[in-house]
């Protein structure tokens, strides 16, 4: 269950802060990422991060769908 | 199977099936927090609703679902406080900002909500909040993919697994799955590509006859998934029977509060007698969910169950089945 | 005369039921209020009604309600939101807009100086829009029987000869071209109005399209069709075009324009962009060879900067709208049916 999205922390104060996300910001709870730091990307779900995005997966991620797509995610 | 009301979205609203070759069918899965609560549930929070000096708090999507007598929505039009939050925060500000009213927050959600609950209920601790309450109706995800197997009414090949449910519990959970009934099991992101990529890891996993648990979120899930937030719930929440609408009682497959913290438990504060709670005539969102029939065929899918007038909780909840085919699905579906 | 004590001053901020009688509070508050701000010949007559000559060609007349809540929202308020909606409604069927009326439905009690500001954006929006409001009416109901303010806005506008602008005249290979970003309005006052907690550079994009129209149908005597997508969004728009003029309709997903915060909203609230209300924007079914000089007019002005073919009508799947997504598969778009709830898990 699903809807979380990857927001920026701009802020923290004790366990919350501030995230943006296409220019919109939000109060955030980081009680479920204490860890978390300013600058960091977040999966963002009803409020509270939920993890800190890692930006080397994200890559490696990336390319492996860029893969997909090129060689044709279509079968026909 | 796609598991995930999320991901079943995703599929039709991105026309996935029609990029799949012809033996390859994809049938959803009971992943909507929204509609697996039983309507006995539901009914209890639209009970509370109506108590005097009572705001209650809930995610949007609980507001139009027709429990027995009318929905939340129902009860604000009859007087109710009834106020969507985005998060458990809200309801939490809602309470301190109100003491002389009793705040409840309608407590749904999978593994990637609960920790959020548990969170709030920590957090009203610390700062003395007293006119808070949880009605505890979170749900777990290996227990009903479980019994789903067992009950073995759908022949699933293969799983395409919830992403932000294993953010929390990472990958282990569903070890079982490969395991005990030899169904490969890959966990996916949201985007278009992540899910055919998915797809793409299941087929060779049944191809190479090799049925394991993969991640192939890995920017979204680590296979230990979050500590912290495992911690949080430990320490809130307790592992109880619960009661999955269409499924009927699933052992150990939901989330209790513990006695630590019975003073916000809206089940230990409040005498709850909803009535007599009765499934609406003709609504199959049970055999839906449980993957052997689709939304077409249902008798009441786009006649007498739309958006507009929904019968059950699938056709209201964005992440319902039958409103994602009513919406995406086109004429054929 | 000047108040005298601190509650008769705090009083006479108010409106009042004493306002709505007709009687001597109500030419008060017309002569105060209103006069001073929306003054022109034939409303400062104060007749029971207008009268007034006009050009030949045909007479174009519409007229809407706004009941918005929160009044007052980023980007407008419901007063320039009864101008624009209804100077909008005449200039969709090729009119160009002349006259509007302005009824006034005020709560006992509410603020005058926001009564004030009211009137003050109904002015900008008229003078922006070159349209004058000759004639109005205001009551005042008891506490509780109006959220505030209703306005009710009925408007009048001629159509040149040789236009004919109507959902109906859609045309199989007519291109589909949107004006400018989508759902810019809705987000903003779903924001306003849930106390979501969200905050940014978004605001409504309020605005009178009347002088845009008026360049289009100078580029192009083939406009078949124009409309505005407010209620329902775009989809539910596209949608009874398709039916009225029996045609298909067929857009690509990524052709859409929208600002990043408001596409950043949707996604997290699950708002499809498709469905949500825009209030200064508008669709186009242009004949395919005069398009891009009706999209070059349209960039010319300042609310049509982001304009862009997004789609073509067809003969295909008539009464039905298509939309090919990224992955290159194709899915039904249908109209709006139920609330727009947040979507928030």
């Amino acid at each position: 269950m699903c809807l979380a999205i990857p927001a920026k922390v701009k802020s923290i104060e004790g366990h919350e802060g501030d995230v943006e996300v296409g220019g919109i910001s939000r109060k955030a709870s980081f009680m479920l990422t204490p860890e978390v730091m300013v600058g960091d990307y977040v999966l963002l779900h009803t409020g509270y991060a939920i993890s800190i995005v890692d930006e080397t997966e994200a890559k490696e991620t990336l390319r492996l769908l860029e893969e997909l797509a090129q060689q044709g995610a279509v079968y026909s | 199977m796609e598991f995930c009301g999320g991901h079943t979205f995703a599929i039709l609203k991105n026309g996935i099936r029609d990029l799949l070759p012809s033996n390859l069918e994809l049938v959803s899965g009971p992943g909507c927090p929204v509609c697996v609560t039983a309507i006995s549930d539901l009914d209890k929070a639209i009970f509370l609703s109506h108590l005097p000096q009572t705001i209650t708090t809930t995610f949007g999507d609980m507001v139009r679902v027709p429990g027995s007598h009318g929905s939340l929505a129902s009860a604000r039009v009859e007087g109710a406080d009834v106020r969507i939050v985005y998060s458990t925060m809200d309801a939490l500000d809602i309470a301190q900002e109100n003491p002389q009213s009793q705040v409840i927050f309608v407590g749904i959600g999978f593994e990637t909500t609960a920790p959020t609950i548990a969170a709030s209920i920590v957090e009203a601790q610390r700062r003395e909040i007293d006119n808070y309450h949880v009605l505890p109706l979170g749900k777990l995800c290996p227990p009903v993919m479980g019994a789903l197997l067992k009950m073995g009414e759908t022949k699933i090949d293969g799983i395409i697994g919830p992403g932000h449910v294993s953010t929390i519990i990472g990958s282990r959970p569903y070890e079982f799955i490969p395991r005990e009934y030899g169904v490969p099991f890959v966990i996916s992101g949201f985007e278009p590509l992540d899910i055919l990529l998915a797809v793409e890891m299941l087929v060779e996993q049944i191809e190479e006859e090799d049925p394991k648990v993969e991640i192939a979120y890995r920017r979204g899930v680590k296979p230990e998934g979050n500590a912290r937030a495992q911690q949080l719930m430990e320490e809130v929440f307790e592992v109880s029977n619960a009661n999955w609408r269409g499924i009927g009682e699933i052992p150990r497959s939901g989330l209790s509060i513990r006695e630590k913290f019975s003073h916000f438990d809206a089940l230990k504060a409040y005498d709850i007698e909803p009535g007599l709670s009765r499934e609406p005539k003709g609504c199959i969102c049970g055999e839906i969910l449980r993957g052997i029939k689709n939304p077409q065929d249902c008798r009441l899918f786009r006649r007498a169950c739309t958006p507009e007038n929904p019968v059950g909780p699938c056709m209201v909840s964005s992440e319902g089945s039958c409103a994602a085919y009513y919406r995406y699905g086109g004429e054929d579906g | 005369m000047p108040p005298t004590t601190a509650m008769a001053e705090k009083m006479d901020n108010r409106i009042t039921l004493a306002h709505g009688s007709g009687g001597s509070l109500t030419h008060k508050l017309i002569r105060e209020t209103f006069l001073p701000l929306l003054s022109n010949p034939l409303l400062g007559r104060l007749d029971d009604g207008a009268v007034f000559g006009v050009d030949k060609g045909r007479l174009a007349f519409t007229t809407d309600s706004y009941v918005v809540n929160p009044l007052f929202f980023p980007g407008g308020d419901i007063g320039r939101l009864a101008v624009c909606g209804t100077v909008n409604d005449l200039s969709m069927c090729g009119a160009r807009p002349l006259y509007l009326s302005l009824s006034l439905i005020i709560e006992e009690g509410f603020s005058q100086p926001d009564l004030q500001r009211i009137i003050s954006s109904v002015r900008e929006a008229a003078l922006e829009a070159d349209v004058e409001v000759i004639t109005g009416d205001t009551k005042v109901v008891g506490r509780g029987s109006a959220d505030g303010l209703f306005i009710t806005t009925s408007g009048i506008g001629i159509v040149p000869e040789g236009i004919e602008v109507s959902g109906t005249n859609a045309k199989a290979g007519d291109k589909v071209i949107l004006s400018g970003t989508l759902g810019d309005h809705g987000m903003t006052i779903l924001i306003q109005r849930e106390g979501l907690g969200f905050e940014g550079p978004i605001e409504s994009d309020c605005a009178p399209l009347n002088q845009m129209v008026s360049s289009m149908l100078e580029a192009s005597h083939d406009i078949h069709c124009l409309r505005d997508p407010t209620r329902g969004g775009l989809a539910t728009t596209l949608n009874e075009i398709a039916l009225q003029s029996e045609v298909g309709i067929l857009i690509q997903e990524d052709a859409t324009p929208l600002n990043p915060s408001v596409s950043a909203l949707c996604e997290l609230l699950g708002f499809d962009p498709l469905y949500v209300a825009n209030e200064g924007k508008l669709v186009a079914m242009v004949k395919a060879s005069d398009s891009d000089r009706v999209l070059e007019a349209m960039k010319e002005n300042k609310y049509g900067k982001r304009a862009t073919i997004i789609g073509e009508v067809t003969g295909e799947h008539p009464g039905r709208v298509v939309i090919r997504t990224r992955m290159g598969t194709s899915r039904i778009v249908d109209m709006l049916t139920g609330d727009l709830l947040p979507r928030i898990c």
